[in-house]
């Protein structure tokens, strides 16, 4: 690179750059997207250009930051605490830490308080709760605790799974015969939120905490394999959301 | 640039609101059932203050730049003058909106690369295969899935066929391919469903799925609008896979005519 070797204070300013530049790359795509759309296809100029320019390099610079402590905190902290939780040998334990993570990010999940709210208008001109805001609400809110607590649930099932070494494909098999056949029972119009609600609970902050979580604690538990047995929590976490909110929708 | 100041604190505590109970819990229980110090305890303190932080300005960013842009080209991708004369002829041909499948299947393919839980995920698989997963290639994967998934699902929003048809479907597939794909993959190709679908993406999909369902004639937004996001879950599933087979395969085919040397 174009920094030599030097004393540890720029070490961290070269890997910044270098992480800076690698966002840069990541967003080129969007903005060729844009551009090319709003240009050639639509031949429209872009709407406060300035604007779209100085966003954009927020996002580049959010990106370097999010990236950094990435792997300076939720990485080492998850592995540690998953390490931490095999060794202590508390299966229980683990199980709770499972379920608080996963009931912990979801519930105040930002697109996902969105998807509830907009389920809850539908609900409403569909005539399925009385059409008032109380009702909506309370709507709302039940979806989002449904959704919460079957990604607890989800990264439970996840956790036993990886301790008991279960293979993958069979557990997420039978949570798509779930889906199928709750897909025959339930109300026409809950389920396109319900196949959507699945892929909204994985935000930026759950997926890395998640992700180390069943890494470490594949890795830690003797004949695991990390890259074979430590992936599928997210998996679980965006499968369980589909079966707990079709049932949402048929129970009220 | 005071104003700027404001909107920015004010997603920074909304960022701030989401993380909270995370972290209280993860300190319960680090204090309460661990009960060991943390290795690097200001090392992760600093890391969570980055990712407040990256996560705060991304946001921020989005909002000013993507969110507006996006929003509006898909109100003008699917505005009747746009889409000329052959909308007004009263039946609706799929072949009319053929922009706004590729602008769907493009901006799925960059908002997925730009997605930072996929890069996290690609991160982490590149360290724990030892490098055997590249993690550029593994999001070039996941965002041709994407791609896929979204261009297709526009498609049935014009069509107005049954969600579930396409997604059952794709369920199969994904069956079929687990059995033959190599074991190592398996995992990862499941997560990176759940991952393609979060700050970036969502938003530009909502908003391009709602927009379209109330342009076309005969749909409806609130029925229809939804399932885009469900399409980019499950298509990357189906790309990594994919991807898998194709690199098992040809080491494979390399190592045969290997030993034919």
């Amino acid at each position: 690179m174009w920094l030599k070797p030097r004393p540890v204070a720029y070490i961290w300013h070269n890997r910044f750059l270098r992480q800076l530049f690698s966002s840069m790359l990541d967003l080129v795509p969007v903005v060729a997207v844009i551009l090319f759309f709003q240009i050639l296809v639509i031949q429209q100029p872009i709407p406060e250009a300035g604007r779209f320019v100085s966003g954009m390099l927020l996002v580049v610079l959010g990106l370097t930051f999010f990236v950094q402590g990435l792997n300076l905190g939720l990485f080492p902290l998850g592995e540690s605490m998953a390490h931490a939780f095999a060794r202590k040998g508390s299966v229980l334990w683990l199980l709770v830490f499972a379920f608080a993570l996963g009931f912990g990010t979801t519930v105040a999940e930002p697109a996902l308080i969105a998807v509830a709210d907009e389920a809850a208008r539908i609900a409403e001109e569909g005539g399925a709760i009385a059409a008032s805001d109380e009702s909506r609400k309370s709507y709302a809110l039940g979806l989002r605790i449904a959704v919460a607590l079957s990604v607890g649930f989800a990264v439970v099932i996840g956790v036993i799974r990886i301790v008991r070494g279960w293979p993958l494909p069979y557990v997420i098999i039978a949570g798509y015969i779930g889906v199928v056949i709750m897909t025959a029972f339930a109300p026409r119009e809950i389920i396109g939120i319900a196949y959507d609600s699945g892929g909204v609970t994985t935000s930026t902050i759950t997926v890395p905490l998640v992700t180390a979580l069943g890494v470490g604690l594949s890795s830690s538990i003797r004949g695991r394999n990390p890259m074979i047995d430590g992936f599928g929590l997210i998996a679980f976490a965006s499968l369980m959301p589909m079966i707990f909110v079709m049932g949402y929708g048929m129970i009220l | 640039m005071s104003d700027w100041l404001r909107e920015f604190g004010n997603v920074l505590l909304e960022t701030l609101r989401a993380v909270t109970p995370i972290v209280m819990m993860l300190v319960l229980f680090q204090v309460l059932v661990i009960r060991k110090p943390l290795p690097n305890p200001r090392r992760i303190l600093v890391g969570f203050v980055y990712v407040l932080l990256g996560v705060a300005l991304f946001l921020e960013g989005l909002k000013m730049a993507l969110f507006p842009v996006g929003d509006l080209m898909a109100k003008q991708l699917t505005a009747p003058e746009f889409l000329g004369a052959a909308h007004h002829a009263g039946s609706v041909h799929w072949h009319t909106y053929i922009w706004v499948y590729l602008f769907a299947g493009s901006i799925g393919f960059a908002t997925t690369l730009a997605e930072p839980a996929l890069i996290a995920v690609a991160l982490k698989a590149a360290e724990v295969s030892a490098g055997a997963i590249n993690p550029w290639g593994l999001r070039l994967a996941v965002a041709c899935g994407a791609a896929f998934g979204l261009a297709l699902g526009t498609f049935r929003i014009v069509t107005g066929t049954d969600l579930y048809l396409y997604i059952v479907t794709g369920y199969v597939v994904v069956v079929i391919q687990t059995a033959l794909a190599p074991r190592m993959i398996v995992g990862l190709a499941y997560d990176s469903g759940g991952v393609t679908t979060s700050t970036v993406t969502v938003p530009i999909v909502t908003a391009l799925g709602l927009g379209l369902a109330s342009a076309v004639p005969g749909r409806n937004p609130l029925a229809d609008g939804f399932g885009l996001i469900a399409f980019t879950c499950l298509f990357p599933i189906i790309s990594v896979l994919g991807y898998a087979q194709i690199a098992a395969w040809q080491t494979r085919r390399n190592r045969q005519t290997d030993n034919h040397d």
